[in-house]
């Protein structure tokens, strides 16, 4: 019967080894080592003396028939067809003879197309849904993205940082961005407002009772209907309540800013791992090119070029330095807010005499 | 295939001349901003999206819920209920909650506007043939819009009606592709480049990812667990998969023995380079000084010390590289905000050597112990490493038959109000367990 429902193939992950550029393919496991002959281009020369030159572009993340055949057309034309993204959403078009990098670096610019991001740079900015998807956003991901890479476009071409820069951005605090080097992220600063003529329906009252991480979220009965009602001097106005309860309204056209974190690394080189740290809050959420962000964005890395040593990367540099250091180079205000009183604290206090003056 | 990229205009300020789609464009005056300046423009990219016959109205009216949003800084999207047959995840259901007066959608062709993951190859490796046969399947059944690649790694292509989420799974579904997680579930894996370009890499990234994520393939398309789990998978402690801090279980790989250092291609590293650079970006960085610069211009590795961090390898690519004893360091709990903060992975097996096929398995028979252990024990929507937080580290090692060892901890006990009536038998294990 042909319109009996057909069973899914569960097939899981494909096998990436079959669609390895040849080179890879040959001398898989077998690398020796690797330069940047210059900026967006990685040069990999394998024990077996093959080498393999990586062109690395930055893309919009979202791409369209157009972008992906425009861009495939370059990888059959002037590279050898295959093509592998990185994790902050960079193409990279590989070919095995150094004579095709010029002209394929060439169709990459003359697509409109920037060609970075490796080393020493600030790479594209890691991103989540924002308005455009995701049904609990605070703010746009992909134009926030496309806003800053605008004013860091000369910092993606070159390689004039003292070590890679990851940015990160998240439209709400569940923060599916991620640590960053510097992180933009969405800071709720008014508790949720209940809609309660729609929480009987919309809600599943335990859990979000169960999702508030202070528990300030009670059953009550609301004009003789069940509804919630939030405790506002506990609330964090984290916003874990709004996904399981839409009538929990945390996103506000006023009240929901942004933050900005600084110094995440998940690299374990040199230092540990560590996880990025508020520097700056209260940052209008203002579309559609959110200057303010940007302008405090470019301000901490100005001072990160300025004052790091080679290698370092932003949490090692301010580690190095100190936090009254880095509140003194960046001219950005220090509060209460900076001195953490969750669980644990102490840890991120100074228990010493270590000062510098 | 065109001799010269289809258009010599700049690209990314390109729109055709005719439009297919019978809707008028809404005034856009703030994404309409987002097109100026040097970067590619994802509204570009929406504008000629919605010029398309096919799913160009429905373009038109995201292009209108979205200039809305840019309006009043809110998010009009809803979730709801979308799955292809067979499966209960994969599909994340938007439907507009934008209504007028009149209680119907503002922007009706995207009313429903919901986004498929799906999961790409192990380290993210595409043939230009592939992308070109997923992006025309994307063409027909949905908007043409495409992400690579969503924080958890997924292909997500985004904007379909419920109807046709079915006929595209299908057609890509027929040539080899498959759903990722989405809900309560093993999420989709990620694993670096490593081995395919990297002299870097200790293992296998591709074998490990594809063995532990379809080894759970059930659970992924099944949605049952607490809550989502997640593999990543890198090859070194570089961690280019941020397997660290976004990972359930991150597997990294590392070395036993002693990393290999080249002398000739040091002392041709610091003619080059200089003592000065040498000192003050090699040896002065090692964190446990661990490098030393002979009066020669060789370099001394005190191996039992250097805690195989990557940074002299990173920086002296010619002349240092890992060792020949690669294995894997497994850790786990890495997550992100939600509920009770960020959490690092943290160390549960310090190495793990990957090499034959029972090697594997006693990888994937740790990954069923971990996840059995959090679906009976996890609360409902509690990441792992927030039951391990709830529980505590040895709990959990006992639930899932691992032994304490001295890697995981950064430092010993610092409080002495905890019972200590069993330290005897402790002690003897450890002893017992060191005789061997
Ligand atoms: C309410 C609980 C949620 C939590 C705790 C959460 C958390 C996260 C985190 C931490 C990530 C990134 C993980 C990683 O880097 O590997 C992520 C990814 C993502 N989240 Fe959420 N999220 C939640 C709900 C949602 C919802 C309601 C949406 C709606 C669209 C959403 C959309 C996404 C998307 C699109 C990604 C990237 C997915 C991919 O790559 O496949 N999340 N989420
Ligand atoms: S960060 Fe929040 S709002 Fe943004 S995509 Fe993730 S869950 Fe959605
Ligand atoms: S916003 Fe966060 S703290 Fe406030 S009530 Fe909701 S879950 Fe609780
Ligand atoms: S994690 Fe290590 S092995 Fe993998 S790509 Fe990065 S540097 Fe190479
Ligand atoms: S890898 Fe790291 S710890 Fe080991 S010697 Fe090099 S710098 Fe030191």
């Amino acid at each position: 019967m042909s319109d009996t429902p057909r069973f899914p193939i569960e097939s899981g992950c494909p096998d990436g080894f079959q669609y390895l550029h040849p080179s890879m393919k040959k001398n898989f496991g077998a690398w020796a080592y690797h330069e940047r002959p210059r900026p967006g281009v990685l040069r990999h020369v394998a024990k077996s003396g093959d080498e393999i030159w990586s062109v690395r572009l930055g893309t919009q993340r979202q791409l369209g028939p157009y972008e992906i055949n425009l861009l495939c057309d370059i990888a059959d034309k002037f590279g050898d067809g295959y093509i592998h993204f990185t994790i902050r959403s960079n193409m990279e078009i590989c070919v095995s003879d150094p004579a095709k990098v010029e002209p394929l670096i060439a169709a990459i610019e003359e697509a409109g197309y920037p060609v970075g991001g490796t080393g020493p740079s600030v790479t594209m900015i890691s991103h989540t849904q924002g308005w455009l998807h995701c049904d609990i956003p605070g703010t746009d991901a992909s134009g926030v993205v496309k806003a800053l890479m605008d004013e860091l476009y000369e910092d993606f071409v070159t390689e004039k940082m003292p070590n890679r820069v990851h940015i990160t951005t998240s439209c709400c605090q569940i923060n599916c961005g991620g640590q960053g080097d510097i992180a933009i992220n969405i800071q709720h600063t008014k508790p949720p407002k209940i809609n309660h003529d729609l929480v009987a329906n919309a809600c599943e009252r335990p859990s979000v009772v169960a999702r508030c991480p202070v528990a300030a979220i009670r059953p009550a009965m609301v004009n003789g209907k069940p509804s919630l009602e939030v405790d506002e001097k506990k609330c964090i106005c984290c916003g874990a309540c709004f996904p399981p309860c839409p009538p929990m309204q945390i996103n506000d056209s006023e009240f929901t800013k942004l933050a900005i974190w600084v110094g995440g690394k998940h690299s374990n080189a040199r230092s540990k791992p560590m996880f990025h740290k508020l520097v700056a809050a209260g940052v209008p959420n203002n579309p559609p090119r959110w200057p303010e962000a940007a302008a405090i964005v470019k301000t901490i890395l100005e001072a990160y070029r300025k004052d790091a040593l080679d290698w370092e990367r932003t949490g090692d540099w301010v580690e190095r330095i100190g936090w009254p250091r880095f509140f003194e180079l960046t001219e950005l205000p220090f509060t209460k807010f900076h001195v953490d009183n969750w669980k644990g604290a102490r840890h991120s206090l100074n228990a010493s005499a270590h000062i510098r003056f | 295939m065109a001799d010269t990229p289809k258009n010599p205009e700049r690209h990314h300020t390109f729109l055709p001349k005719d439009k297919k789609s019978s809707k008028d464009f809404h005034s856009t005056p703030n994404l309409d901003e987002l097109e100026k300046g040097p970067w590619p423009s994802f509204v570009t990219g929406l504008k000629r999206l919605a010029m398309e016959e096919k799913f160009g109205n429905m373009v038109v009216d995201l292009l209108g819920q979205l200039e809305h949003s840019y309006n009043t800084r809110l998010g009009y999207w809803k979730g709801g209920t979308v799955s292809v047959f067979g499966y209960g995840g994969g599909i994340i259901p938007r439907f507009t909650e934008l209504m007028g007066p009149d209680h119907k959608p503002l922007f009706p062709e995207c009313k429903e506007f919901h986004t498929i993951r799906v999961q790409p190859p192990a380290g993210n490796h595409y043939t230009t043939g592939m992308l070109r046969q997923l992006s025309e399947s994307w063409s027909k059944w949905g908007s043409g819009l495409v992400a690579f690649h969503g924080q958890t790694g997924n292909i997500m292509f985004i904007g379909t009606d419920t109807e046709n989420t079915q006929h595209f799974f299908d057609d890509i579904n027929a040539y080899g592709w498959d759903l990722g997680g989405a809900g309560p579930c093993v999420r989709t894996g990620m694993s670096c480049i490593g081995a395919a370009r990297c002299e870097q890499s200790c293992a296998n990234e591709m074998k490990i990812h594809r063995l532990l994520v379809n080894n759970f393939i059930d659970d992924m398309h099944r949605p049952a667990l607490p809550y989502k789990f997640k593999f990543k998978v890198s090859g070194c402690p570089n961690d280019c998969m941020n397997s660290i801090q976004r990972a359930d279980m991150a597997i990294i790989g590392t070395w036993r023995d002693d990393m290999k250092v080249n002398q000739e291609e040091v002392k041709s590293f610091v003619a080059d380079k200089g003592r000065k650079y040498v000192i003050d970006n090699v040896i002065t960085r090692c964190p446990t000084n661990a490098l030393s610069l002979g009066d020669d211009d060789t370099l001394s590795v005190d191996n039992r010390n250097c805690v195989r961090c990557m940074h002299c390898i990173n920086v002296m690519t010619k002349a240092l590289s890992v060792g020949d004893d690669k294995g894997v360091t497994i850790l786990i709990g890495g997550k992100r905000t939600l509920k009770i903060g960020d959490l690092m992975g943290t160390v549960l097996v310090p190495f793990m050597k990957l090499e034959t096929e029972e090697d594997y398995e006693k990888l994937t028979e740790l990954a069923e112990e971990i996840i059995d252990f959090w679906a009976e024990n996890g609360l409902e929507h509690e990441r792992c490493g927030e039951m391990i937080d709830r529980i505590g580290l040895v709990n959990f090692l006992e639930g899932i038959g691992v032994d304490v060892d001295p890697n995981m901890i950064a430092s010993a006990r610092q409080s002495s109000y905890v019972r200590m009536d069993t330290w005897e038998e402790e002690a003897d294990k450890w002893n017992q367990r060191k005789a061997g």
